[in-house]
C-alpha cells in the first residue's frame, strides 16, 4: 500500500489535469481501464517466482534466477511492489513509499522534475495509489554491478501507475536496468511510469530500459533528468516488441557546468505497433554536452522518431542522429529532428535519414557470398548495433544480447 | 578458366559493352587498360554478376559453366572474387564481421587476426566496413577480405587508385599472394582481371596479357608492358589507333 505524502498543492494540480490530453500521441481512454487492482505478496526470494513470471521479466533483461550479477532488484508486480533487495554497500535500493517513510527530505524530490500536471497520465499516477522504485547511490559511491529493476503488468484491463526516484548523489556511479513486461500475449494493459532522475555534481548514471510489452499495451512512460555540473548520464532503450500504443518524450536538463547527457533508442515496429518516442534535452550550463541517437526500423508499424536540443548557455554543444530503416511493403517512420539555439557560439547538430536498405550494400556483401537474405540481416544487425561510448562492457554484452535475441522480430 | 564470347552488357537500357571476347587461362593474370568511360567497370561488374549489369548478347563461362545467368552471390560461392574500387560504407557492420563471412563461405581456418596483420589492419576490424577509411586503407581492406574468401577467379578494379607509394609495395604483395604469383603457373589455380589507369601496379604483380578497351570494346591486346610504354608516350588515342584492325580472338 502506497504511502506517499503527496502535497496538497500537487493533488490540486493533478486534479485539474486529470482530463489534459498530452501534447503528443494518441488520447488513451482511461476509464476503458481499473484503477485498483489485487495486490500480490511479497517475494523474499524472486527465484522462486514461477518459471512463467521469470520467463516474461527475463525476456527485459531481468535475471533473477541469478543474481550475482546485480547490484541490487526491485521488482512490482501491477501496482504493488513485491521485492526489494541490495547486494552493494552504498546503495539503496527500495519502494518509493518505504523510503519516503525512512526519508523525510524525499517528499522534496517528488514532481520536481516532472511536472504534476503535464497532462492526464503524469495526473493519474498522482491521484491514484502509487509506487515505484527509490533507488540511491551515496555520495562517492560506485556501483559495480547494474541495479535492476522490472516493472511487470500481470492483471489484464488494469492501469499500473508508477513513480520512482532515482539518486546519485555526488561523486556516485550507478547503472540501472529496468525491465518492463507482462504476463499476457494479448490481454490489454495500460502502464503509467513517471521517473525523476537526480544526477548530482560530479555523478555517472548509465539508465537501460528494456520494454517487452504485448500488441495491447497503452504505455505513456514520463521521464525527467536534473543533471548538475560535471554529472553523466546515459540512456539507452531499447523496444523490439510488440505495443499497441507507446509515446514517450523523456527530457533531461543539463543545469551544472559540464553537463553530459547521452540518449540512445533503438526502436522496432511490427504491424499494429504506434510508437512516438523522442528524447529532448536542454544544455542551461556552460560546455554541457548531449548526443541524441535513435535507429528505428518499422515492419508495418508506424514509428515517430522525435529529438529536440535546446542550447542555452555558453559553449554547449549537442548533436542529434536520428537513421529509420522501412522494412516491409507498409509502415511510416517520421523522424522529426529539432534544434534551438539562443545564443552566439553554441554548437548544435542533426542528421537523419529514413529509407530501404541500399542495394549497394546488400550486394556488396552478396559479393562476399552471402545470399540476399544473410546480406540483408548482416545490415539489419549492424543498423541495430549502437556502440555506446561509457557504458561498462557488461552492459553493452547485455545489451548486445538483447538487441539479438530480438532479432527475429524484424527478420 | 573463364571465357567470355561476343559478351555485350547494358545499364539502364543502355549498352555500354559490345562484343567483348576474352579468355584466361587458370594461373594467368590479365590487364586491362582504356580511357575513363571505356566499360572496364562495366565488364568487371557484368562477369561478377551485378544484376543492373545486363547482358544483352554473348556468354560468360567459367570452370567450364555458363554463367550467364547465374546470381551473383552464387558466383561469389563458385569462387569468383572482386575488389571494388569505391566499395560502399555499411554502417554497423564490422570489418572483422565480414572478414568472418568471407571465411565461413570459403574458410580453412585462418584466423582474422592473422589476415588483419598481414594486411596492416588490425586496428580497423572493430571499425565499420569502409567508414572513414583512407584511399589505401580501403584497398588493403579489399585485399583482406579477398584473402579471406580465396577465389579462384580475382577482378581488381584499379587496386593502385589513391594508395602511396608505401602502401602501394604491400598491395602488390598481397595481389601476389591472392594470384598464387610466387607458385609455378603450372600449379596455380588462381586468375585474375586487372583493371589499371596508370599501371604502376605492373611494377609489383607481373600479367602476361594485356588489353586495351575504347568505347566498349577491346581494341587490342598484347604484352601489357609495351601497351603501357605505347600509352603513357601518345596516350590512348594513339594506341588505339596503332592497334586498329588488330581485334582479337584470344582463342
Amino acid at each position: 500500500m502506497s504511502k506517499i505524502k503527496a502535497s496538497k498543492n500537487s493533488k490540486d494540480k493533478a486534479k485539474a489535469a486529470a482530463g489534459k490530453a498530452a501534447a503528443y500521441g494518441e488520447d488513451i481512454d482511461l476509464n476503458k481501464y481499473v484503477s485498483a487492482g489485487e495486490e500480490h505478496p511479497y517475494q523474499a526470494d524472486p527465484s522462486q517466482l514461477p518459471a512463467r513470471t521469470k520467463k516474461q521479466m527475463l525476456s527485459a533483461g531481468v535475471m533473477l534466477d541469478d543474481a550475482s550479477q546485480r547490484s541490487g532488484t526491485y521488482l512490482q508486480m501491477d501496482n504493488t511492489p513485491i521485492h526489494s533487495s541490495v547486494r552493494q554497500d552504498g546503495v539503496e535500493v527500495m519502494a518509493v513509499s518505504q523510503a519516503l517513510e525512512k526519508y523525510d527530505w524525499l517528499a522534496d524530490y517528488l514532481w520536481k522534475a516532472v511536472a504534476v500536471d503535464s497532462d492526464k497520465y503524469t495526473a493519474n499516477v498522482e491521484l491514484n495509489q502509487s509506487d515505484g522504485y527509490f533507488i540511491r547511490a551515496l555520495p562517492g559511491q560506485k556501483t559495480v554491478f547494474p541495479v535492476q529493476a522490472c516493472l511487470y503488468l500481470a492483471q489484464a484491463k488494469l492501469v499500473q501507475n508508477v513513480h520512482n526516484i532515482i539518486i546519485a548523489e555526488e561523486g556516485s556511479e550507478l547503472h540501472i536496468i529496468t525491465g518492463c513486461a507482462t504476463a499476457t500475449k494479448d490481454e490489454p494493459g495500460m502502464h503509467i511510469g513517471i521517473s525523476e532522475f537526480y544526477v548530482k555534481r560530479g555523478a555517472k548514471v548509465t539508465f537501460t530500459m528494456i520494454h517487452s510489452w504485448n500488441p495491447e499495451t497503452a504505455v505513456r512512460p514520463r521521464t525527467t533528468t536534473i543533471i548538475e555540473e560535471g554529472g553523466l548520464f546515459l540512456s539507452n532503450y531499447l523496444l523490439m516488441k510488440p505495443v499497441h500504443s507507446l509515446q514517450m518524450y523523456p527530457t533531461s536538463r543539463c543545469i551544472g557546468e559540464n553537463a553530459t547527457v547521452r540518449y540512445n533508442s533503438i526502436l522496432v515496429a511490427g504491424k499494429g505497433t504506434n510508437i512516438d518516442v523522442g528524447s529532448r534535452v536542454f544544455l542551461n550550463a556552460k560546455g554541457a554536452r548531449t548526443e541524441i541517437i535513435s535507429r528505428a526500423i518499422t515492419v508495418g508499424g508506424n514509428i515517430t522518431a522525435r529529438g529536440y536540443i535546446e542550447g542555452n548557455a555558453p559553449d554547449v554543444k549537442g548533436h542529434l542522429e536520428c537513421r529509420g530503416l522501412i522494412l516491409g511493403e507498409k509502415g511510416t517512420i517520421y523522424a522529426i529532428p529539432e534544434l534551438k539555439g539562443n545564443l552566439v557560439g553554441i554548437d548544435l547538430s542533426h542528421e537523419a535519414a529514413v529509407g530501404k536498405i541500399a542495394e549497394e550494400e546488400v550486394e556488396y556483401l552478396m559479393a562476399r557470398g552471402l545470399t540476399k537474405d544473410e546480406a540483408t540481416a548482416t545490415i539489419v544487425r549492424g543498423f541495430l548495433r549502437v556502440d555506446i561510448e561509457g557504458l561498462p562492457p557488461m552492459l553493452s554484452a547485455e545489451l548486445k544480447r538483447a538487441v539479438e535475441a530480438s532479432e527475429k522480430e524484424v527478420m | 578458366m573463364l571465357k567470355i564470347k561476343d559478351l555485350s552488357v547494358a545499364v539502364e537500357g543502355k549498352e555500354i559493352i559490345h562484343d567483348v571476347n576474352l579468355t584466361i587461362q587458370t594461373g594467368e593474370t590479365h590487364v586491362l587498360f582504356g580511357p575513363n568511360g571505356a566499360g572496364k567497370s562495366t565488364l568487371l561488374m557484368a562477369i561478377m554478376g551485378f544484376p543492373k549489369y545486363k547482358v544483352t548478347k554473348g556468354s560468360i563461362s567459367f570452370k567450364g559453366r555458363d554463367i550467364t545467368g547465374l546470381a551473383l552471390d552464387e558466383r561469389a560461392r563458385m569462387g569468383i572474387g572482386m575488389s571494388f574500387q569505391r566499395p560502399p560504407v555499411v554502417r554497423g557492420v564490422k570489418t572483422r564481421d565480414m572478414v568472418a563471412a568471407c571465411l565461413k563461405a570459403h574458410g580453412d581456418g585462418e584466423t582474422v587476426e592473422k589476415l588483419a596483420e598481414r594486411t596492416d589492419l588490425k586496428d580497423f576490424l572493430e571499425r565499420d566496413i569502409n567508414y572513414g577509411f583512407s584511399g589505401g586503407e580501403i584497398k588493403r581492406s579489399e585485399l583482406m577480405q579477398l584473402l579471406a574468401q580465396k577465389p579462384e577467379l580475382t577482378l581488381l578494379d584499379e587496386p593502385e587508385s589513391g594508395v602511396d607509394l608505401v602502401n602501394i609495395v604491400l598491395i602488390g604483395e598481397l595481389m601476389n599472394d591472392l594470384l598464387e604469383k610466387n607458385c609455378p603457373i603450372q600449379y596455380r589455380k588462381c586468375m585474375g582481371l586487372i583493371i589499371t589507369h596508370t599501371g604502376h601496379i605492373l611494377d609489383y604483380v607481373n600479367a602476361r596479357t594485356g588489353y586495351v578497351m575504347c568505347d566498349g570494346t577491346i581494341g587490342c591486346v598484347g604484352d601489357p608492358h609495351e601497351m603501357l610504354a605505347t600509352i603513357r608516350e601518345r596516350g590512348y588515342d594513339e594506341c588505339i589507333k596503332c592497334y586498329l584492325g588488330r581485334i582479337p580472338t584470344n582463342e
